[in-house]
């Protein structure tokens, strides 16, 4: 298992490389950069040249690539040139909000997707599982921000129960994390139902009743272990994505966050903020398969025997 | 009065109707074998007497499954738990997907002594390691901690053996429980099972489509075809002078000494589907002496003065001209 662990975190370092060259040269090849924005209206072109050599984006592509690399590798992670703030700076002060407005969104819908899920599974076709199916189709069809939208109007709006934007309180976390839990909780729940459901079909499954154990007992003790092998796969996936899918809702609610910074400095074409948010989302989507597989191989023993 | 009495039972799953009116009984120390081929309602037998038809969607529509002068067929389902893996214990058809392949073997074995005799963690590990010592299952206390996918299938089915044992159950259905294995692991488990009526005198119910397995377990033996009953008698009869024709067929498949290359023949056709079935006699499309008769009408299963059952129009049934 420690090995394996090794193994796997190894291996993420050629992923590293080549999902850095895929995100240099998207942000280099789209028309456009940040020396626009630094201009000021009526300046020369020789101006504009000099500024440009200030900060290397004159050279070859290949050793700008490099110079970003190497500085990463000592942990630096450059200059905002249109921010003018260390990047790092700028990670450090977003990520947070981020991590948190994630980190929550991904409990709620783990916990209240697996529970709308056993429920649903446990009451196969009846009208607790029909309830429930039909508010997680609702669930998974409503874009976020949209979603988001109708809450603020609803909950901030006309209730006035949370604040309509901001992160200055807990309450202003509320309505964000629904707005991003919801949809995961759906995916969840229906993962949690099928898996449950098909579990339920098995040859051992039927054994456990055979043994007479309590049919409660055998749903949520060894059905559900068995069902929650693909939510974890899926959670895993998320984790990544709720970091970066966070961002029209970040938008929507006007939150601080990596998902604001990254469009921000989009929109300024500022090279290494840029590069520095989607390397952290990167990141982010490798850890999380990784945990994902490392949970699943915690929870499989066959899993396990493959490993090795 | 017999430990096991089934009557005139019929079953409904989702109203197409898989067993119509079959009836047996075992006793302690005996065996039964159910023979009939894939689809003729062995295992839907087997689920009727767990009263675990619920599961797939089926219920009893008619008939009585009378055990130890408890009526099932009306027994709440509290009551059908605790005897369920406690007095009726079950061993299922493919040991490679009958255990739960993430929970260690010897806990799987646990759970049925902690749950019907009250054993304590340790109690029951021992009991449970004492049971898979019995089963031969070598260097059991090592075994114990495996996981399924670790294990053969013959030893996983003695782990599914030893889980239908560890609360001394009074009747064993078991359903095809070599169907899946290696021929001379077969031998084995036939073996095993044998041993277990003998010393503990347990009624068991050997589900199977192998006529060599009958031969070798059982006392007595059901042929079911297209869920009835087609015949019923001791082995030792059914063997030296089957009467019904699918009965005859079924005998005919097995391979003997001295044959020539080439001369096993199978039976012509197969089982009809549940929802399809044809009237009159169900085997008659398939039977080499079908009459207009058995076109038409669907014949009584009678049962003779030597105990022997047949359902059948032009079967013989004089028993002089056999005895």
């Amino acid at each position: 298992m420690l090995s394996y662990t090794i193994r796997r975190l190894l291996l993420l370092i050629p992923v590293f490389l080549v999902v850095s060259i895929v995100i240099f040269l998207i942000i280099h090849l789209v028309p456009g950069d940040p020396i626009d924005n630094l201009v000021r209206v009526g300046s020369t072109p020789e101006q504009k040249a000099e500024i440009t050599a200030r900060y290397g984006l004159d050279r070859p592509l290949v050793e700008q690539y490099l110079i970003w690399l190497s500085q990463l590798a000592q942990g630096d992670l450059g200059t905002a040139i249109v921010m003018r703030r260390p990047v790092a700076d700028l990670i450090a002060q977003n990520l947070p909000y981020s991590l948190t407005l994630g980190g929550l969104a991904l409990l709620f819908s783990t916990v209240l997707g697996i529970a709308a899920g056993v429920i649903a599974a446990m009451n196969k076709e009846g009208r607790i599982d029909r309830t429930v199916m039909t508010g997680v189709l609702f669930g998974s069809t409503m874009p976020s921000f949209w979603l988001g939208l109708i809450l603020i109007l609803v909950f901030a709006v006309q209730l006035r129960w949370f604040p309509v934007s901001g992160a200055r309180s807990w309450e202003s976390l509320v309505l964000p994390v629904l707005t991003i839990g919801l949809g995961g909780m759906a995916l969840v729940a229906r993962v949690t139902r099928i898996a449950m459901l098909e579990t339920a079909g098995k040859d051992f499954v039927l054994l456990l009743h055979a043994k007479g154990l309590p049919a409660r007992r055998i749903q949520l003790r060894h059905v559900l272990r068995h069902a929650l092998l693909p939510v974890v796969t899926i959670l895993g996936l998320r984790i990544g994505w709720v970091l970066g899918g966070a961002v029209t809702v970040e938008y929507v609610f006007a939150r601080p966050g990596l998902g604001m910074l990254l469009i921000k400095a989009l929109s300024q074409h500022d090279y290494p903020v840029v590069q520095a948010c989607l390397l952290m989302l990167a990141m982010a989507v490798m850890l999380g398969t990784l945990l994902g597989d490392l949970i699943q191989a915690a929870m499989d023993p066959r899993v396990r025997s493959a490993l090795t | 009065m017999a430990l096991l009495d089934v009557q005139d039972l019929s079953i409904d799953i989702g109203g197409i109707k898989p067993l119509d009116s079959i009836g047996f009984a075992v006793d302690k120390g005996e065996t039964l074998g159910i023979v009939g081929e894939s689809g003729s309602g062995k295992s839907l037998t087997a689920l009727s007497i767990m009263g675990l038809l619920p599961l797939i969607g089926g219920r009893v529509e008619r008939g009585s499954i009378r055990f130890d002068g408890m009526e099932l067929t009306r027994l709440p389902e509290p009551d059908y738990r605790r005897l369920r893996g406690r007095r009726i214990a079950f061993i299922t058809q493919n040991p490679m997907t009958s255990l739960d392949p993430v929970i260690r073997v010897g806990e799987q074995i646990d759970q049925v002594a902690r749950l019907h005799l009250g054993l304590s963690g340790s109690a029951a590990r021992r009991h449970s390691i004492e049971i898979m010592e019995r089963l031969r299952i070598p260097e059991a206390a090592t075994t114990y901690h495996n996981y399924p996918h670790q294990l053969s299938g013959g030893m996983k089915q003695r782990i599914v053996i030893a889980m239908a044992l560890a609360a001394n159950p009074d009747l064993i259905i078991a359903d095809e429980p070599t169907t899946a294995l290696d021929v001379t692991i077969q031998a084995q488990i036939v073996q095993i099972l044998g041993e277990l009526v003998r010393e503990k005198g347990v009624a068991l119910i050997l589900i199977t489509h192998d006529m060599g397995v009958v031969a070798q377990a059982c006392d007595r033996v059901v042929v079911l075809y297209a869920g009835r009953v087609a015949e019923s008698n001791t082995v030792s009869a059914i063997f030296a002078s089957p009467r019904h024709p699918y009965t005859q067929a079924l005998i005919g498949c097995i391979p003997r000494n001295a044959m020539e290359r080439g001369s096993l023949v199978g039976i012509p056709g197969l089982v009809p589907s549940v929802a399809r079935y044809p009237a009159g006699c169900r085997f008659h499309p398939r039977c080499t002496r079908s009459e207009s008769l058995c076109e038409r009408e669907v014949p009584v299963l009678e049962r003779l003065a030597s105990g022997a059952e047949i359902a059948c129009h032009v079967a013989d049934k004089h028993e002089a001209a056999h005895a």
